[in-house]
Parts: structure tokens; C-alpha cells; sequence
């Protein structure tokens, strides 16, 4: 079984591919491993479709989420597996640009990618464009990306139109992440995508990213990150959209993408960390990270954020945990992207498995982000 | 026989003027915020021309009636 961290750095000409790769990338259950899970066969049936050999592919190491690290790992480690990707992504949806939009911090991971690219043939060569993607938490959204290389503008736009009925320059696109593409290389030439890349954050020995196979563990992921460094109160699954969970609960829990895993980070908060702080600085990020075009998101986050920030520095009025409560209910579902709903998700977790603490959050503590 | 109508709000378009809400309580309230919560049921027939006042008195054109299934 060849894993994407120790396939060999070039595998030499890509594999002849026709439309049967579709069938092949069904069969082994691949999901796009950005965030949001989608089957990959399916949005490339829909691409296909539409073709004509106008399509383009975004190839999304734009990494907008602030504790993962593996795009940018995978694009600096495995330039040339994340181009086989895209150039297999391009032969059968018969497109005529690859796009490859990568976040603008992430300078090891362009230049690597760009060296990569030196290295290839000059037909591939010149399908290929580079993009900068903004360090933005919505930037990597797929009709954000779309958006930024129509007008410049990194921001979701209200669907549809979808990416695969009209994308970059109105011509189907498929937006697809590094990791996921970089699994196709290997489906192409007969391998499965039984791995996953994890970055393991927080109070962990060796934070940082590790391979894993699909359905290991998260207790077992951690040890292979050197264990705990300090006793976890709990785990946050999925990043900044994801879950919390007790950590007897995340433990034992298969990683699995059919399980929200997200952009796959898990963050491990210690117990000398106060829960209701850590979950307030996450909120007022993500308020941040609104991109103000959505009432709903742009002011509901921002009150969300509030709430959690007046409970955490001791300074609520004893109705801001009924609020927090009436409002997820509230918020998700009304924004033209998922920013809120993913806000929403992470802070219900929040409230679920620190109960306790929110009812009983007594003083004001100076807080920051920690973990 | 054709989908039933639903009610569909452009969240970048709607700038929560609140009109819909005035017009339309059965279906529609607001937020804290000012912004429309819609019931995401189908409109039933005795309150369409209600729902197609809503539509067109929206000052920035943000609700549509759509015979189209929702999408989740």
C-alpha cells in the first residue's frame, strides 16, 4: 500500500486515464479532504459532463484554517503527486487550465510547487496558472476561490450558479483540494485512498501533521504524535468547524471522513486550559473571518462571539447562556456559504460538552487563544 | 403535477429592510438582527398572493418564490 508521505517524490509519466477513472475514484469512496466531505466521483461526473473541453480545475491549497497544516505539508513534501492530481483531473474532464491556488503565506509550499512544475513537460507546463490565495478563513471556500479569480474578490457568492455549471471565466469548474487530488494520482495508477493526513494541535507531544490509515483511532493518531503532553479536557474534531468531545469519547472514535472530520486537525485543549475562554477566542475569530455579506452571519456571529466573551470575562448579565441557546438554533442555514453553520456547529458542541462550565464560568479571566 | 412554491431569500442581497415580515408574519419573523427567518415549508395556497406581495415589495429584490425543492 503506497500512502501519499512515502510514495516515491516523482513517479514518472502520468498513467494513461480515460473516463473509467471516474468509476475507480467511486469505487474506492474518495471525499474531497478540505473540509467538507463532498464524493469526489460525483462532482467529477458533473464536470465531465459539461466539458467540452472548456472545464478548469482549482487546485485549492489555499489552507485557510488556522491550526491545519498538511496542504501546505503535502504541497512542500509531494509537489509533484498534487500535479499528477491535477494533470489526471484535467485529461479526463478534458480541461484546457489548472489553476493552482495556493494561500499566500504558504511561501515553502508555492515555491515547491513551482519548482515541481519547472520539472514537467512543457504541454503541462503551459495549462498551468498560479494564483495567491488571501489568508482568509473563506478564501478557500469553493465559490470564494471562484469569486477572487473572476474579480479579485475572495468572498462566497449565493448558488447557484455551482462551480461545475459556471466557475472561473463561466466555464465548469471543479475546485478541488491538494490532499484529495494527490490521493487520485495514486488511484490512477492502482492504488486506494486509505489514508489521511492529520494535524494533530494543542497539547500534544509533537504537534504537526501524521499519515494514518483510514480508520485508525484518534487515540492511536495521537500516540503517534508522541501521546499527550498534558491531560486533555477535551478534543476538538474537525478544526475550527468541528466538534468538541470528552476525550474518552474522542479516543476510541475511527477517523473517517463520512464522520465530519473536516480538514482533518485535532486539536487537543489541556485541562489547565479554561474551555468557555478557549471557545470564545474561536468564536470572535470566526466572527472575524465573517465576510460581512450575510446579516445573519456577519452580525449574528459577532453577537455569538459576544455572548461567549462576556461569559468567559465575568461580565454577562445571567441571560447570555439562554441566548447562546436560542441563537444556534437561529443562525445555521442562513448564509450563502456554510461560515455560520460551521460557527454554529462548533459552538453547539461547546455548549454540549462544556456545560458545566459555561453554567458555572465564575470570575473574569484574562483570556486568549491558546491552543 | 409541479413542485410547490417555497420561499427563497438571497442572503447577500437582503439587507433586512423587514418588509417581508410585516407583510407575511405567517411565514416569515425576524432575528434580533433585523434579518428574516423563513419557514422553509412549502407556501400554502391561501397565503401566495400574500407571498408574491412580499417578493415584489422587497426594496433589493433578495426573496423569490421558487418551485424547486429545497436544497440541504
Amino acid at each position: 500500500m503506497t500512502r501519499l508521505l512515502d510514495s516515491p517524490e516523482r513517479f514518472g509519466a502520468l498513467p494513461r486515464v480515460g473516463a473509467d477513472l471516474i468509476d475507480a475514484i467511486e469505487r474506492s469512496g474518495l471525499v474531497g479532504r478540505g473540509g467538507a466531505g463532498f464524493p469526489v466521483a460525483t462532482k467529477w461526473r458533473a464536470v465531465a459532463e459539461r466539458s467540452g473541453g472548456r472545464a478548469v480545475i482549482v487546485v485549492n491549497g489555499a489552507e485557510g484554517e488556522p491550526r491545519s497544516q498538511k496542504d501546505r505539508l503535502l504541497m512542500t513534501a509531494r509537489p509533484h503527486l498534487v500535479l499528477d492530481g491535477a494533470h489526471i483531473a484535467a485529461r479526463v474532464l478534458r480541461a484546457r487550465r489548472v489553476i493552482l491556488y495556493i494561500g499566500e503565506r504558504h511561501e515553502k509550499a508555492r515555491q515547491s510547487m513551482l519548482r515541481a512544475l519547472s520539472e514537467r513537460t512543457e504541454p503541462e507546463r503551459n495549462l498551468v496558472a498560479l494564483a495567491a490565495a488571501p489568508a482568509r478563513y473563506v478564501a478557500g471556500a469553493e465559490t470564494a476561490a471562484i469569486h477572487f479569480l473572476n474579480e479579485g474578490i475572495a468572498t462566497p457568492t449565493t448558488t447557484p450558479p455551482l462551480p461545475f455549471e459556471q466557475g472561473v471565466d463561466r466555464a465548469p469548474t471543479l475546485v478541488q483540494n491538494v490532499e484529495t487530488l494527490a490521493h487520485i494520482a495514486l488511484i490512477a495508477r492502482g492504488g486506494s485512498a486509505n489514508s489521511t493526513l492529520i494535524t494533530l494541535a494543542g497539547g500534544v507531544a509533537r504537534p504537526g501533521v501524521v499519515e494514518v490509515e483510514l480508520g485508525t483511532t484518534i487515540g492511536e493518531a495521537v500516540r503517534q504524535g508522541g501521546g499527550v503532553a498534558e491531560q486533555p479536557r477535551a478534543v476538538l474534531v474537525g478544526g475550527y468547524f468541528g466538534s468538541w468531545m470528552e476525550p474518552t469519547e474522542a479516543w476510541k472514535l475511527p477517523l473517517d471522513h463520512r464522520l465530519r472530520l473536516g480538514c482533518g486537525v485535532i486539536g487537543l485543549l489541556p485541562s489547565s486550559s479554561c474551555p468557555v475562554c478557549e471557545t470564545a477566542g474561536i468564536m470572535r475569530y470566526l466572527a472575524t473571518e465573517s465576510s460581512a455579506q450575510c446579516g445573519p452571519c456577519f452580525f449574528g456571529l459577532r453577537a455569538l462571539a459576544d455572548a461567549c466573551t462576556r461569559i468567559a470575562d465575568g461580565s454577562s448579565d445571567g441571560h447570555d447562556l439562554a441566548r447562546l441557546h436560542r441563537w444556534v438554533d437561529e443562525v445555521p442555514g442562513r448564509g450563502a456559504c456554510r461560515h455560520p453553520d460551521g460557527a454554529v456547529l462548533f459552538l453547539s458542541s461547546a455548549l454540549r460538552v462544556f456545560a458545566r462550565e459555561f453554567a458555572n464560568h465564575n470570575g473574569a479571566h484574562d483570556f486568549r487563544r491558546t491552543a | 403535477m409541479s413542485a410547490p412554491h417555497r420561499l427563497v431569500v438571497d442572503r447577500i442581497k437582503c439587507d433586512g429592510r423587514g418588509l417581508c415580515a410585516e407583510l407575511l408574519p405567517e411565514l416569515i419573523r425576524l432575528d434580533d438582527w433585523g434579518y428574516p427567518i423563513v419557514n422553509s415549508d412549502s407556501v400554502p395556497n391561501h397565503l401566495l398572493p400574500l407571498a408574491q406581495r412580499a417578493v415584489e415589495d422587497c426594496p433589493v429584490l433578495a426573496i423569490a418564490l421558487r418551485r424547486s425543492q429545497l436544497k440541504k
